[in-house]
Protein backbone atom coordinates (compact mmCIF):
# COMPACT_ATOMS: atom_id res chain seq x y z
CA UNK A 1 0.00 0.00 0.00
CA UNK A 2 2.42 2.03 0.54
CA UNK A 3 4.47 1.79 -2.16
CA UNK A 4 1.55 2.46 -4.06
CA UNK A 5 1.38 5.98 -2.67
CA UNK A 6 5.22 6.43 -3.45
CA UNK A 7 4.60 5.27 -6.86
CA UNK A 8 1.73 7.08 -7.67
CA UNK A 9 3.14 10.61 -6.38
CA UNK A 10 5.94 9.97 -8.33
CA UNK A 11 4.28 9.09 -11.76
CA UNK A 12 2.54 12.27 -10.39
CA UNK A 13 5.19 14.50 -9.80
CA UNK A 14 7.11 13.62 -13.55
CA UNK A 15 3.77 14.05 -15.30
CA UNK A 16 2.97 17.05 -13.98
CA UNK A 17 6.32 18.56 -14.36
CA UNK A 18 6.66 17.10 -18.14
CA UNK A 19 2.91 18.71 -18.57
CA UNK A 20 3.78 22.25 -17.33
CA UNK A 21 5.50 24.04 -19.70
CA UNK A 22 2.98 23.12 -21.79
CA UNK A 23 0.08 23.89 -20.27
CA UNK A 24 1.14 27.10 -19.19
CA UNK A 25 2.18 27.80 -22.53
CA UNK A 26 -1.36 27.78 -23.63
CA UNK A 27 -2.67 29.51 -20.86
CA UNK A 28 -0.64 32.22 -21.44
CA UNK A 29 -1.86 31.83 -24.67
CA UNK A 30 -5.08 33.52 -23.26
CA UNK A 31 -3.40 36.66 -21.57
CA UNK A 32 -4.21 39.70 -21.85
CA UNK A 33 -0.84 41.66 -21.67
CA UNK A 34 2.51 41.05 -23.03
CA UNK A 35 4.12 39.19 -20.28
CA UNK A 36 4.51 35.43 -19.78
CA UNK A 37 4.82 35.51 -15.91
CA UNK A 38 1.90 37.60 -14.96
CA UNK A 39 -1.73 36.85 -16.35
CA UNK A 40 -3.70 40.11 -17.20
CA UNK A 41 -7.50 39.10 -17.95
CA UNK A 42 -8.79 36.25 -20.95
CA UNK A 43 -8.40 37.61 -24.49
CA UNK A 44 -7.93 36.12 -28.07
CA UNK A 45 -5.93 38.81 -29.36
CA UNK A 46 -2.67 36.99 -30.03
CA UNK A 47 -4.48 34.67 -32.09
CA UNK A 48 -6.08 37.39 -34.27
CA UNK A 49 -2.85 39.24 -34.28
CA UNK A 50 -1.51 35.64 -35.55
CA UNK A 51 -3.65 35.46 -38.25
CA UNK A 52 -2.75 38.36 -39.20
CA UNK A 53 0.98 37.90 -39.06
CA UNK A 54 2.13 37.46 -42.45
CA UNK A 55 5.46 35.80 -42.04
CA UNK A 56 4.22 32.93 -39.37
CA UNK A 57 1.28 32.22 -41.53
CA UNK A 58 3.89 31.90 -44.17
CA UNK A 59 5.87 29.58 -42.20
CA UNK A 60 3.04 27.38 -41.38
CA UNK A 61 1.86 27.08 -44.78
CA UNK A 62 5.66 26.23 -45.71
CA UNK A 63 5.84 23.54 -42.74
CA UNK A 64 1.96 21.91 -43.98
CA UNK A 65 2.92 21.81 -47.85
CA UNK A 66 6.01 20.78 -47.27
CA UNK A 67 4.97 18.33 -44.81
CA UNK A 68 2.35 17.00 -47.08
CA UNK A 69 4.29 16.51 -50.14
CA UNK A 70 7.68 15.11 -48.53
CA UNK A 71 5.48 12.63 -46.70
CA UNK A 72 3.51 11.49 -49.96
CA UNK A 73 6.23 11.37 -51.92
CA UNK A 74 8.66 9.50 -49.12
CA UNK A 75 5.56 6.95 -48.12
CA UNK A 76 5.25 5.84 -52.13
CA UNK A 77 8.81 5.82 -52.27
CA UNK A 78 9.64 3.89 -49.34
CA UNK A 79 6.86 1.75 -49.36
CA UNK A 80 7.22 0.21 -53.00
CA UNK A 81 11.07 0.19 -52.31
CA UNK A 82 10.44 -1.84 -48.90
CA UNK A 83 8.16 -4.73 -51.11
CA UNK A 84 11.01 -4.70 -54.02
CA UNK A 85 13.77 -5.03 -51.06
CA UNK A 86 11.95 -8.41 -49.86
CA UNK A 87 12.64 -10.04 -53.10
CA UNK A 88 16.05 -8.90 -53.14
CA UNK A 89 19.22 -11.38 -53.11
CA UNK A 90 20.23 -11.00 -49.33
CA UNK A 91 24.08 -9.48 -49.95
CA UNK A 92 22.12 -6.26 -51.84
CA UNK A 93 19.17 -6.42 -49.45
CA UNK A 94 21.47 -6.50 -46.51
CA UNK A 95 23.69 -3.62 -47.59
CA UNK A 96 20.70 -1.40 -48.59
CA UNK A 97 19.05 -1.67 -45.43
CA UNK A 98 22.43 -0.44 -43.99
CA UNK A 99 22.91 2.44 -46.20
CA UNK A 100 19.67 3.23 -45.25
CA UNK A 101 20.17 3.00 -41.39
CA UNK A 102 23.04 5.83 -41.77
CA UNK A 103 20.49 8.93 -41.72
CA UNK A 104 18.43 7.33 -38.47
CA UNK A 105 21.32 6.90 -36.83
CA UNK A 106 23.71 9.27 -37.34
CA UNK A 107 22.65 12.57 -35.42
CA UNK A 108 20.82 15.15 -37.39
CA UNK A 109 23.26 17.83 -37.66
CA UNK A 110 25.43 15.40 -39.39
CA UNK A 111 22.68 15.12 -42.09
CA UNK A 112 22.25 18.58 -42.13
CA UNK A 113 26.18 19.50 -43.13
CA UNK A 114 26.38 16.54 -45.67
CA UNK A 115 23.10 18.35 -47.40
CA UNK A 116 24.84 21.92 -46.81
CA UNK A 117 27.80 21.03 -48.63
CA UNK A 118 26.07 18.94 -51.20
CA UNK A 119 23.59 21.46 -51.87
CA UNK A 120 26.78 24.19 -51.72
CA UNK A 121 28.77 22.11 -54.13
CA UNK A 122 26.50 21.22 -56.99
CA UNK A 123 25.56 25.32 -56.51
CA UNK A 124 21.83 24.56 -55.82
CA UNK A 125 20.10 27.70 -54.89
CA UNK A 126 18.97 27.37 -51.11
CA UNK A 127 14.92 27.51 -50.86
CA UNK A 128 11.88 25.49 -51.06
CA UNK A 129 13.00 22.39 -53.47
CA UNK A 130 15.78 22.32 -51.28
CA UNK A 131 13.84 22.18 -47.77
CA UNK A 132 11.74 19.63 -49.81
CA UNK A 133 14.63 17.61 -51.08
CA UNK A 134 15.91 17.06 -47.54
CA UNK A 135 12.84 16.00 -46.21
CA UNK A 136 11.80 13.63 -48.71
CA UNK A 137 15.98 12.13 -48.31
CA UNK A 138 15.45 12.02 -43.96
CA UNK A 139 12.02 10.65 -44.10
CA UNK A 140 12.25 8.01 -46.47
CA UNK A 141 14.61 5.65 -44.66
CA UNK A 142 12.11 5.68 -41.74
CA UNK A 143 9.19 4.28 -44.14
CA UNK A 144 11.65 1.91 -44.83
CA UNK A 145 12.60 0.77 -41.18
CA UNK A 146 8.23 0.70 -40.28
CA UNK A 147 7.10 -0.73 -43.74
CA UNK A 148 9.80 -3.45 -44.96
CA UNK A 149 9.08 -5.50 -41.15
CA UNK A 150 5.47 -5.77 -41.96
CA UNK A 151 6.28 -6.89 -45.79
CA UNK A 152 8.86 -9.63 -44.88
CA UNK A 153 6.14 -10.90 -41.98
CA UNK A 154 3.54 -11.60 -44.58
CA UNK A 155 2.65 -15.21 -46.39
CA UNK A 156 4.12 -15.58 -49.53
CA UNK A 157 1.71 -18.35 -50.38
CA UNK A 158 -1.18 -15.43 -50.50
CA UNK A 159 0.94 -13.82 -53.43
CA UNK A 160 1.87 -17.19 -55.05
CA UNK A 161 -1.77 -17.76 -55.02
CA UNK A 162 -2.90 -14.65 -56.50
CA UNK A 163 -0.56 -14.99 -59.60
CA UNK A 164 -1.47 -19.40 -59.55
CA UNK A 165 -5.05 -17.84 -59.98
CA UNK A 166 -4.11 -15.06 -62.77
CA UNK A 167 -3.08 -11.78 -61.73
CA UNK A 168 -0.45 -9.85 -63.29
CA UNK A 169 2.27 -8.58 -60.51
CA UNK A 170 0.75 -5.49 -60.79
CA UNK A 171 -2.22 -6.56 -59.65
CA UNK A 172 -0.70 -8.76 -57.00
CA UNK A 173 0.91 -5.76 -55.73
CA UNK A 174 -1.89 -3.82 -55.66
CA UNK A 175 -4.95 -6.05 -54.27
CA UNK A 176 -3.03 -8.41 -52.09
CA UNK A 177 0.28 -6.95 -50.89
CA UNK A 178 -1.05 -3.78 -50.46
CA UNK A 179 -3.80 -4.51 -48.06
CA UNK A 180 -2.34 -6.54 -46.19
CA UNK A 181 0.32 -3.84 -45.41
CA UNK A 182 -1.92 -1.01 -44.62
CA UNK A 183 -1.54 0.15 -41.03
CA UNK A 184 1.92 -0.06 -41.47
CA UNK A 185 2.36 1.88 -44.32
CA UNK A 186 0.01 4.42 -42.43
CA UNK A 187 2.43 4.54 -38.79
CA UNK A 188 5.86 5.16 -42.12
CA UNK A 189 3.15 7.99 -43.10
CA UNK A 190 2.63 9.24 -39.43
CA UNK A 191 6.39 9.13 -38.83
CA UNK A 192 7.41 10.96 -42.25
CA UNK A 193 4.38 13.86 -41.71
CA UNK A 194 5.67 14.75 -38.02
CA UNK A 195 9.68 14.00 -38.68
CA UNK A 196 9.00 16.86 -41.75
CA UNK A 197 6.29 19.10 -39.78
CA UNK A 198 8.93 19.11 -36.72
CA UNK A 199 11.87 19.12 -38.57
CA UNK A 200 14.77 22.07 -37.46
CA UNK A 201 18.14 21.25 -37.62
CA UNK A 202 17.65 20.04 -41.46
CA UNK A 203 15.59 22.88 -42.54
CA UNK A 204 17.59 25.54 -41.45
CA UNK A 205 20.98 24.46 -43.12
CA UNK A 206 19.29 23.95 -46.00
CA UNK A 207 17.34 26.79 -46.40
CA UNK A 208 19.87 29.30 -44.76
CA UNK A 209 20.05 32.81 -46.19
CA UNK A 210 17.04 31.96 -48.61
CA UNK A 211 14.80 33.65 -46.40
CA UNK A 212 12.43 30.73 -47.15
CA UNK A 213 11.44 29.49 -43.62
CA UNK A 214 9.47 26.64 -41.83
CA UNK A 215 8.10 27.39 -38.30
CA UNK A 216 11.10 25.83 -36.68
CA UNK A 217 13.39 28.45 -38.52
CA UNK A 218 11.31 31.15 -38.18
CA UNK A 219 11.02 30.81 -34.65
CA UNK A 220 14.61 30.27 -34.70
CA UNK A 221 15.50 33.64 -36.31
CA UNK A 222 13.33 35.04 -33.86
CA UNK A 223 15.75 34.37 -31.21
CA UNK A 224 15.23 35.08 -27.84
CA UNK A 225 12.27 37.73 -28.51
CA UNK A 226 9.29 37.81 -26.29
CA UNK A 227 6.20 37.22 -28.86
CA UNK A 228 3.27 36.28 -27.22
CA UNK A 229 1.91 35.27 -30.82
CA UNK A 230 4.31 32.49 -30.67
CA UNK A 231 2.52 31.15 -27.59
CA UNK A 232 -1.04 31.18 -30.02
CA UNK A 233 0.43 28.92 -32.58
CA UNK A 234 1.76 26.81 -30.40
CA UNK A 235 -1.21 26.22 -28.26
CA UNK A 236 -3.03 25.39 -31.53
CA UNK A 237 -0.47 22.51 -32.90
CA UNK A 238 -0.70 21.34 -29.62
CA UNK A 239 -4.27 21.32 -29.90
CA UNK A 240 -4.20 19.75 -33.19
CA UNK A 241 -1.69 17.08 -32.23
CA UNK A 242 -3.78 16.60 -28.49
CA UNK A 243 -6.82 15.79 -30.89
CA UNK A 244 -5.17 13.30 -33.35
CA UNK A 245 -3.97 11.37 -29.84
CA UNK A 246 -7.25 11.70 -27.94
CA UNK A 247 -9.07 10.20 -31.25
CA UNK A 248 -6.30 6.87 -31.94
CA UNK A 249 -6.59 6.02 -28.24
CA UNK A 250 -10.71 6.44 -27.80
CA UNK A 251 -11.64 5.11 -31.08
CA UNK A 252 -8.62 2.67 -32.78
CA UNK A 253 -6.66 2.12 -29.69
CA UNK A 254 -9.69 -0.57 -28.36
CA UNK A 255 -10.16 -1.32 -31.49
CA UNK A 256 -6.54 -3.01 -31.67
CA UNK A 257 -6.46 -4.20 -28.76
CA UNK A 258 -9.90 -6.36 -29.52
CA UNK A 259 -7.85 -7.16 -32.45
CA UNK A 260 -4.87 -8.41 -30.71
CA UNK A 261 -7.60 -10.18 -28.34
CA UNK A 262 -8.99 -12.00 -30.91
CA UNK A 263 -5.44 -13.19 -32.74
CA UNK A 264 -4.63 -14.62 -28.93
CA UNK B 1 14.58 -30.40 -44.35
CA UNK B 2 14.74 -27.32 -46.22
CA UNK B 3 11.87 -26.44 -48.32
CA UNK B 4 12.19 -25.54 -51.61
CA UNK B 5 9.93 -22.81 -52.94
CA UNK B 6 9.91 -21.72 -56.42
CA UNK B 7 8.43 -18.30 -55.52
CA UNK B 8 6.83 -16.79 -58.92
CA UNK B 9 6.44 -12.76 -57.55
CA UNK B 10 10.75 -13.24 -56.86
CA UNK B 11 10.85 -13.75 -60.59
CA UNK B 12 9.62 -10.24 -61.15
CA UNK B 13 12.45 -8.89 -61.97
CA UNK B 14 11.30 -5.94 -64.11
CA UNK B 15 8.45 -4.74 -61.85
CA UNK B 16 10.82 -5.26 -58.96
CA UNK B 17 13.43 -2.76 -60.47
CA UNK B 18 11.04 -0.13 -61.36
CA UNK B 19 9.76 -0.10 -57.68
CA UNK B 20 12.96 0.03 -55.90
CA UNK B 21 14.61 2.69 -58.58
CA UNK B 22 13.39 5.66 -56.93
CA UNK B 23 14.39 4.75 -53.39
CA UNK B 24 17.78 4.24 -55.00
CA UNK B 25 17.76 7.49 -56.49
CA UNK B 26 17.37 9.15 -53.25
CA UNK B 27 20.08 6.41 -51.72
CA UNK B 28 22.27 7.32 -54.10
CA UNK B 29 22.13 11.25 -54.99
CA UNK B 30 20.47 12.78 -51.29
CA UNK B 31 22.28 10.17 -48.44
CA UNK B 32 25.40 8.57 -49.70
CA UNK B 33 26.84 11.17 -52.73
CA UNK B 34 26.46 13.88 -49.46
CA UNK B 35 28.15 11.56 -47.21
CA UNK B 36 30.99 11.07 -49.73
CA UNK B 37 31.19 14.45 -50.95
CA UNK B 38 31.32 15.72 -47.07
CA UNK B 39 34.29 13.21 -46.43
CA UNK B 40 36.37 14.41 -49.14
CA UNK B 41 35.66 17.97 -48.96
CA UNK B 42 37.35 17.45 -45.39
CA UNK B 43 40.36 16.83 -46.69
CA UNK B 44 40.60 19.76 -49.51
CA UNK B 45 41.65 23.03 -49.56
CA UNK B 46 40.83 26.25 -50.90
CA UNK B 47 38.37 28.00 -53.02
CA UNK B 48 35.00 25.75 -52.08
CA UNK B 49 33.49 27.60 -55.22
CA UNK B 50 36.15 26.63 -57.58
CA UNK B 51 36.35 22.85 -57.29
CA UNK B 52 39.75 23.23 -59.87
CA UNK B 53 41.96 25.27 -57.41
CA UNK B 54 42.19 22.43 -54.20
CA UNK B 55 44.87 20.35 -52.83
CA UNK B 56 44.62 17.42 -50.49
CA UNK B 57 45.36 18.54 -47.11
CA UNK B 58 44.61 17.53 -42.77
CA UNK B 59 44.74 21.26 -42.32
CA UNK B 60 41.12 21.12 -41.35
CA UNK B 61 41.78 18.29 -38.62
CA UNK B 62 44.34 19.45 -37.12
CA UNK B 63 42.90 22.77 -37.17
CA UNK B 64 40.33 21.33 -35.05
CA UNK B 65 42.73 19.53 -32.54
CA UNK B 66 44.83 22.71 -32.68
CA UNK B 67 42.10 25.11 -31.47
CA UNK B 68 41.15 24.80 -27.66
CA UNK B 69 38.36 26.68 -27.71
CA UNK B 70 36.62 23.98 -30.40
CA UNK B 71 38.08 20.91 -28.11
CA UNK B 72 36.67 23.07 -24.95
CA UNK B 73 33.23 23.47 -26.99
CA UNK B 74 33.24 19.64 -27.75
CA UNK B 75 34.35 18.20 -23.99
CA UNK B 76 31.70 20.48 -22.71
CA UNK B 77 28.69 19.39 -24.83
CA UNK B 78 29.91 15.32 -24.20
CA UNK B 79 29.81 16.53 -20.12
CA UNK B 80 26.39 18.13 -20.68
CA UNK B 81 25.47 15.05 -22.52
CA UNK B 82 26.42 13.11 -19.45
CA UNK B 83 24.87 14.80 -16.89
CA UNK B 84 21.66 14.32 -18.93
CA UNK B 85 21.95 10.93 -19.93
CA UNK B 86 22.41 10.09 -15.90
CA UNK B 87 19.44 12.45 -15.48
CA UNK B 88 16.67 10.81 -17.72
CA UNK B 89 18.06 7.25 -16.47
CA UNK B 90 17.76 8.15 -12.65
CA UNK B 91 14.07 9.28 -13.66
CA UNK B 92 13.29 7.05 -16.51
CA UNK B 93 13.96 3.67 -15.29
CA UNK B 94 12.10 3.77 -12.31
CA UNK B 95 9.59 5.62 -14.22
CA UNK B 96 9.37 3.02 -16.77
CA UNK B 97 9.30 0.32 -13.98
CA UNK B 98 6.43 1.99 -12.29
CA UNK B 99 4.38 2.21 -15.40
CA UNK B 100 4.91 -1.45 -15.63
CA UNK B 101 3.29 -1.98 -12.13
CA UNK B 102 -0.42 -0.36 -13.32
CA UNK B 103 -2.66 -1.68 -14.72
CA UNK B 104 -2.79 -2.83 -18.78
CA UNK B 105 -5.05 0.13 -19.97
CA UNK B 106 -3.46 2.87 -17.59
CA UNK B 107 0.06 1.77 -19.11
CA UNK B 108 -1.31 2.43 -22.19
CA UNK B 109 -2.56 5.57 -21.25
CA UNK B 110 0.84 6.65 -19.41
CA UNK B 111 3.05 5.34 -22.08
CA UNK B 112 0.82 7.36 -24.89
CA UNK B 113 1.45 10.61 -22.35
CA UNK B 114 5.29 9.90 -22.35
CA UNK B 115 5.58 9.87 -26.62
CA UNK B 116 2.76 12.73 -26.84
CA UNK B 117 5.37 15.55 -26.39
CA UNK B 118 7.45 14.50 -29.15
CA UNK B 119 5.01 14.92 -31.65
CA UNK B 120 5.57 18.34 -30.67
CA UNK B 121 7.50 20.88 -32.49
CA UNK B 122 11.39 20.78 -30.56
CA UNK B 123 11.93 24.34 -30.74
CA UNK B 124 8.09 25.43 -29.20
CA UNK B 125 8.80 23.03 -26.02
CA UNK B 126 12.11 24.36 -25.83
CA UNK B 127 10.12 27.83 -25.65
CA UNK B 128 7.63 26.35 -23.55
CA UNK B 129 10.58 25.28 -20.80
CA UNK B 130 12.33 28.69 -21.16
CA UNK B 131 8.85 30.14 -19.97
CA UNK B 132 7.85 28.01 -17.33
CA UNK B 133 11.31 28.17 -16.24
CA UNK B 134 11.46 32.26 -16.17
CA UNK B 135 8.27 32.37 -14.43
CA UNK B 136 9.26 29.87 -11.63
CA UNK B 137 12.77 29.93 -10.89
CA UNK B 138 14.44 32.33 -12.98
CA UNK B 139 17.58 32.16 -11.28
CA UNK B 140 18.54 29.00 -13.01
CA UNK B 141 18.29 30.84 -16.34
CA UNK B 142 21.26 30.96 -18.65
CA UNK B 143 22.88 27.80 -16.18
CA UNK B 144 24.09 24.01 -16.72
CA UNK B 145 20.91 23.11 -14.11
CA UNK B 146 18.43 24.68 -17.04
CA UNK B 147 19.93 23.45 -19.59
CA UNK B 148 20.42 19.96 -18.59
CA UNK B 149 16.79 20.07 -16.93
CA UNK B 150 15.56 20.99 -20.39
CA UNK B 151 17.62 18.21 -22.09
CA UNK B 152 16.45 15.88 -19.15
CA UNK B 153 12.44 17.00 -20.25
CA UNK B 154 13.06 16.87 -24.25
CA UNK B 155 14.84 13.34 -24.18
CA UNK B 156 13.52 11.46 -21.10
CA UNK B 157 10.48 9.61 -23.67
CA UNK B 158 13.83 8.37 -25.47
CA UNK B 159 14.75 6.79 -21.97
CA UNK B 160 11.40 5.43 -20.72
CA UNK B 161 10.35 3.54 -24.06
CA UNK B 162 13.36 1.40 -24.74
CA UNK B 163 13.41 0.52 -21.13
CA UNK B 164 9.78 0.27 -20.31
CA UNK B 165 9.59 -2.26 -23.94
CA UNK B 166 12.19 -4.56 -22.13
CA UNK B 167 11.05 -4.44 -18.64
CA UNK B 168 7.29 -5.74 -20.06
CA UNK B 169 9.15 -8.95 -21.79
CA UNK B 170 10.64 -9.96 -18.62
CA UNK B 171 9.06 -13.10 -17.56
CA UNK B 172 7.35 -12.97 -14.37
CA UNK B 173 7.88 -16.37 -13.93
CA UNK B 174 11.36 -15.74 -13.34
CA UNK B 175 10.56 -13.29 -10.17
CA UNK B 176 8.60 -15.64 -8.82
CA UNK B 177 10.75 -18.27 -9.22
CA UNK B 178 13.37 -15.84 -7.41
CA UNK B 179 10.61 -14.81 -4.22
CA UNK B 180 10.10 -18.82 -4.14
CA UNK B 181 13.95 -19.42 -4.09
CA UNK B 182 13.93 -17.00 -1.23
CA UNK B 183 14.87 -13.33 -2.31
CA UNK B 184 13.21 -10.62 -0.95
CA UNK B 185 11.45 -8.55 -3.68
CA UNK B 186 14.87 -5.41 -3.50
CA UNK B 187 17.14 -8.73 -4.18
CA UNK B 188 15.08 -9.78 -6.68
CA UNK B 189 14.79 -6.55 -8.36
CA UNK B 190 18.44 -6.70 -8.24
CA UNK B 191 19.38 -10.16 -9.26
CA UNK B 192 16.81 -10.76 -11.71
CA UNK B 193 15.22 -7.57 -13.14
CA UNK B 194 17.71 -5.24 -13.54
CA UNK B 195 19.78 -7.45 -15.50
CA UNK B 196 17.36 -8.14 -17.74
CA UNK B 197 16.69 -5.01 -18.37
CA UNK B 198 20.38 -3.77 -19.19
CA UNK B 199 19.50 -4.46 -23.06
CA UNK B 200 16.68 -1.55 -22.46
CA UNK B 201 19.06 0.73 -20.83
CA UNK B 202 21.77 0.37 -23.28
CA UNK B 203 19.72 1.47 -26.09
CA UNK B 204 17.76 4.45 -23.71
CA UNK B 205 21.48 5.53 -23.37
CA UNK B 206 22.48 5.33 -27.06
CA UNK B 207 19.26 7.54 -27.73
CA UNK B 208 19.73 9.89 -25.22
CA UNK B 209 23.26 10.45 -25.68
CA UNK B 210 23.91 11.61 -29.23
CA UNK B 211 21.03 13.63 -29.58
CA UNK B 212 21.78 15.73 -26.66
CA UNK B 213 25.51 15.90 -27.14
CA UNK B 214 24.95 17.61 -30.45
CA UNK B 215 21.51 19.14 -30.04
CA UNK B 216 21.42 22.91 -31.20
CA UNK B 217 18.30 24.65 -29.77
CA UNK B 218 17.52 23.90 -26.30
CA UNK B 219 21.45 25.44 -25.31
CA UNK B 220 20.65 28.57 -27.38
CA UNK B 221 17.72 29.01 -25.63
CA UNK B 222 18.15 28.02 -22.13
CA UNK B 223 22.00 28.38 -21.75
CA UNK B 224 24.08 31.29 -21.45
CA UNK B 225 25.47 31.91 -24.79
CA UNK B 226 27.32 28.84 -24.30
CA UNK B 227 29.56 27.07 -27.14
CA UNK B 228 28.80 23.99 -28.10
CA UNK B 229 29.92 21.48 -30.89
CA UNK B 230 26.34 22.23 -32.42
CA UNK B 231 27.27 26.14 -32.56
CA UNK B 232 30.91 25.03 -33.95
CA UNK B 233 29.38 23.52 -36.95
CA UNK B 234 26.62 25.66 -37.10
CA UNK B 235 29.48 28.95 -36.83
CA UNK B 236 32.16 27.24 -38.85
CA UNK B 237 29.87 26.41 -42.11
CA UNK B 238 27.22 28.75 -42.47
CA UNK B 239 28.51 32.24 -40.81
CA UNK B 240 32.03 32.06 -41.91
CA UNK B 241 31.36 29.41 -45.30
CA UNK B 242 34.37 27.00 -44.55
CA UNK B 243 32.50 23.94 -45.70
CA UNK B 244 35.51 21.57 -45.50
CA UNK B 245 36.18 23.10 -41.88
CA UNK B 246 32.69 21.66 -40.91
CA UNK B 247 32.64 18.84 -42.81
CA UNK B 248 35.78 17.71 -40.85
CA UNK B 249 34.72 18.93 -37.50
CA UNK B 250 30.99 16.57 -38.45
CA UNK B 251 33.49 13.60 -39.27
CA UNK B 252 35.51 13.92 -35.85
CA UNK B 253 31.68 13.78 -34.16
CA UNK B 254 30.62 10.98 -36.27
CA UNK B 255 34.14 8.88 -34.93
CA UNK B 256 33.80 9.84 -31.66
CA UNK B 257 29.94 8.43 -31.49
CA UNK B 258 30.66 5.26 -33.34
CA UNK B 259 33.55 4.40 -31.05
CA UNK B 260 31.37 5.15 -28.17
CA UNK B 261 28.58 3.15 -29.79
CA UNK B 262 30.86 0.12 -30.38
CA UNK B 263 32.27 0.64 -25.95
CA UNK B 264 28.85 0.44 -25.21
CA UNK B 265 27.75 -2.25 -27.54
CA UNK B 266 30.67 -4.47 -26.29
CA UNK B 267 30.03 -3.99 -22.68
CA UNK B 268 26.34 -4.74 -23.48
CA UNK B 269 27.18 -8.12 -24.98
CA UNK B 270 29.91 -8.72 -22.07
CA UNK B 271 26.93 -8.44 -19.83
CA UNK B 272 24.60 -10.60 -21.62
CA UNK B 273 27.29 -13.10 -22.00
CA UNK B 274 27.78 -13.16 -17.97
CA UNK B 275 23.65 -14.11 -17.72
CA UNK B 276 23.18 -16.27 -20.25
Amino acid sequence: MNKNIFRNVFLFIIYGLLYLPIISMIIFSFNSNNSFTRFGSFSLKWYVALFRHEKMMQAVLVTIVVAIISTIISTIIGTFAAIALSKQKKVLRNLTLMANNIPVINPEIITAISLFVLFGIFQIPKGYLTMLLAHIAFSTPYVIITVYPKVISLDPNLSDAASDLGATPFQTLTKVILPQIKVAIGAGAAIAFTMSFDDFVISYFVTIGSGVSNISTYLYTLKRAIDPKVNALSALICLVIGLKITYDYFISGPKKIKKERLKG
Amino acid sequence: MKKVRISKNGGNKTLNTILVFPYYMILFSLILVPIFIMVVSSFLRGDSNNLFQVSLTFENYLNFFGNEDYLYAMGRSIWLALLTTISTLLIGYPLAYFITKTKTRTQALLILLISAPMWINLVIRTIALKQIIELIIPSILKTNTAMVFGLTHVFLPFMVLPIYTILLKIDSNLIEAANDLGASKFVAFLKVILPLSLPGVMSGILMVFFPAATTLVIPKYLGNNVFLIGDIIERVSILSGNIGYGAAIAIILSIIMMAMMLVVKRVDKFKGEEYE
